[in-house]
């Protein structure tokens, strides 16, 4: 990666909140590092996730599709870490600990149906999310602004895909469903506090709810039972803590820039 | 802002650069110049917006306009990315969606009061015959602004530059 906006001195979000504000134009960043962190890694570690698909899609359209979405939230990721400090080492040199993305997004991508479901739950919650950010007047509005209508792309994609699904065929149901009901689970952390990060929990978690649970009874869906988040989940990759396969994927999409410091082409 | 005409003249140069994913379209009817200024003798500052956050194009589009204002006399460019207020389709000049359909691009509708996908109340009409039978086949096509279609009149597929 280039970076788009001007490249800052490298001071890794993840150490700023400890460390003492960088000077200069640095300074007036730093309020803003560790929900971009967070967010920032979301959109980084589903892009990676997403792109994964390319060269195993079911139809070449949905290759197509989920390339672009994965592109979407690569550039997302790349506004929101240079907020927060180069997007390169914070992209490519962190330790699985330093990331704080939510459990949801690095989850593997299983089939389609399993995909889609994870594209549902999380850009149901991004579109909100950036909605609320969008219309304030905080340093990460213009992202916000700008990220919100793209999202909504996303979020219809894996509208339109969940109905296809779930009023599908008899397998295509029992995958789809299959899919949600596994990652029920990791819905909980979406709504949990990102420090720094001044947004209506409890408004978007409702909105969260009717929207998907509206998809899911127009597709014939069964909204997942049992607990949305439990005690080892709440918040935990939001504090560094990342479930099995994130340590793998992290090692795939960073090997590359570990292995050869400094180059380009 | 007072704009002096060398700025005008620097302005309309920057602007004639092609798109580099379309390049029947310019940059100025594109919509994705913001504005240029004289920050000094020889010194230009020129502000670009991103048509999507992860527009890849936006790196090609720098240096072009960067080596079209150094062949123009400015040896110092610097074009600064700026988000705000977002890009929409609605920035594209009429002339741009000409130039798109003549190129066998849909033109993107206007955009509705809020963002997101517009519901599909107009109809879209095939750049080659004409023909307002024209249905999607995905929402994301060659690149990030555009959608693939199909007429159902001369069966030819197309992009459609979708509303942002």
């Amino acid at each position: 990666m280039k970076p788009v906006p001007t490249a800052q001195a490298p001071a890794a979000a993840d150490s700023a909140a400890a460390a003492p504000a960088p000077a200069g134009s640095l300074a007036r960043d730093v309020a803003a590092a560790a929900p971009a962190l967070a967010l920032g890694d979301d959109a980084l570690v589903l892009s990676h996730r997403l792109g994964e698909w390319a060269g195993h899609a079911p139809v070449l359209e949905e290759e197509m599709a989920l390339a672009n979405i994965a592109l979407d939230l690569l550039g997302q990721a790349r506004v929101l870490l240079s907020l927060a400090g180069d997007e390169d080492e914070l992209a490519y040199l962190r330790e699985e600990r330093a990331f704080r993305n939510c459990q949801l997004v690095e989850q593997p991508n299983g089939d389609f149906a399993h995909t889609i479901a994870r594209q549902l739950y999380f850009s149901t919650y991004q579109e909100l999310l950036y909605g609320q950010l969008a219309s304030e007047s905080g340093p990460l509005a213009p992202l916000a602004a700008k990220a919100v209508k793209e999202v909504a792309y996303h979020r219809d994609h894996a509208e339109q895909w969940t109905l296809r699904l779930g009023d599908g065929t008899e397998e295509s149901h029992e995958r789809i469903q299959r899919g949600l009901t596994a990652l029920w689970r990791f819905t909980g952390e979406l709504f949990e506090p990102v420090p720094g990060l001044d947004v209506d929990l409890s408004a978007l978690h409702d909105a969260w709810t009717t929207r998907v649970e509206s998809v899911l009874t127009r597709a014939t869906l069964t909204v997942p039972q049992g607990p949305s988040r439990g005690a080892w989940t709440a918040g935990a990759g939001r504090q560094g803590l990342h479930t099995e396969s994130f340590g793998r994927m992290l090692a795939e999409m960073q090997h590359l820039h570990r292995s050869h410091p400094g180059a380009t082409w | 802002m007072v704009t002096t005409a060398l700025e005008e003249r620097l302005r309309d140069l920057a602007g004639s650069v092609p798109d580099p994913e379309m390049p029947v379209i310019t940059l100025a009817e594109l919509g994705v110049l913001r504005g240029l200024r004289l920050t000094g003798p020889g010194q230009v500052e020129v502000e670009l917006t991103p048509t999507y956050t992860g527009c890849p194009a936006v790196e090609t589009m720098s240096a072009d306009i960067e080596r079209v204002l150094h062949d123009n006399g400015i040896p110092q460019v610097e074009v600064r990315t700026v988000l705000d207020p977002p890009w929409t389709t609605d920035a594209i000049t009429a002339e741009g969606r000409r130039k798109l359909t003549e190129f066998g691009i849909a033109p993107p509708r206007p955009t509705g009061p809020a963002g997101g996908p517009v519901p599909l109340a107009l109809a879209i009409r095939c750049p080659h015959c004409g023909s307002t039978e024209t249905t999607l086949l995905s929402r994301f096509s060659s690149t990030a602004c555009k959608a693939l279609r199909r007429c159902e009149s001369c069966r030819e597929p197309f992009d459609h530059f979708k509303e942002l």
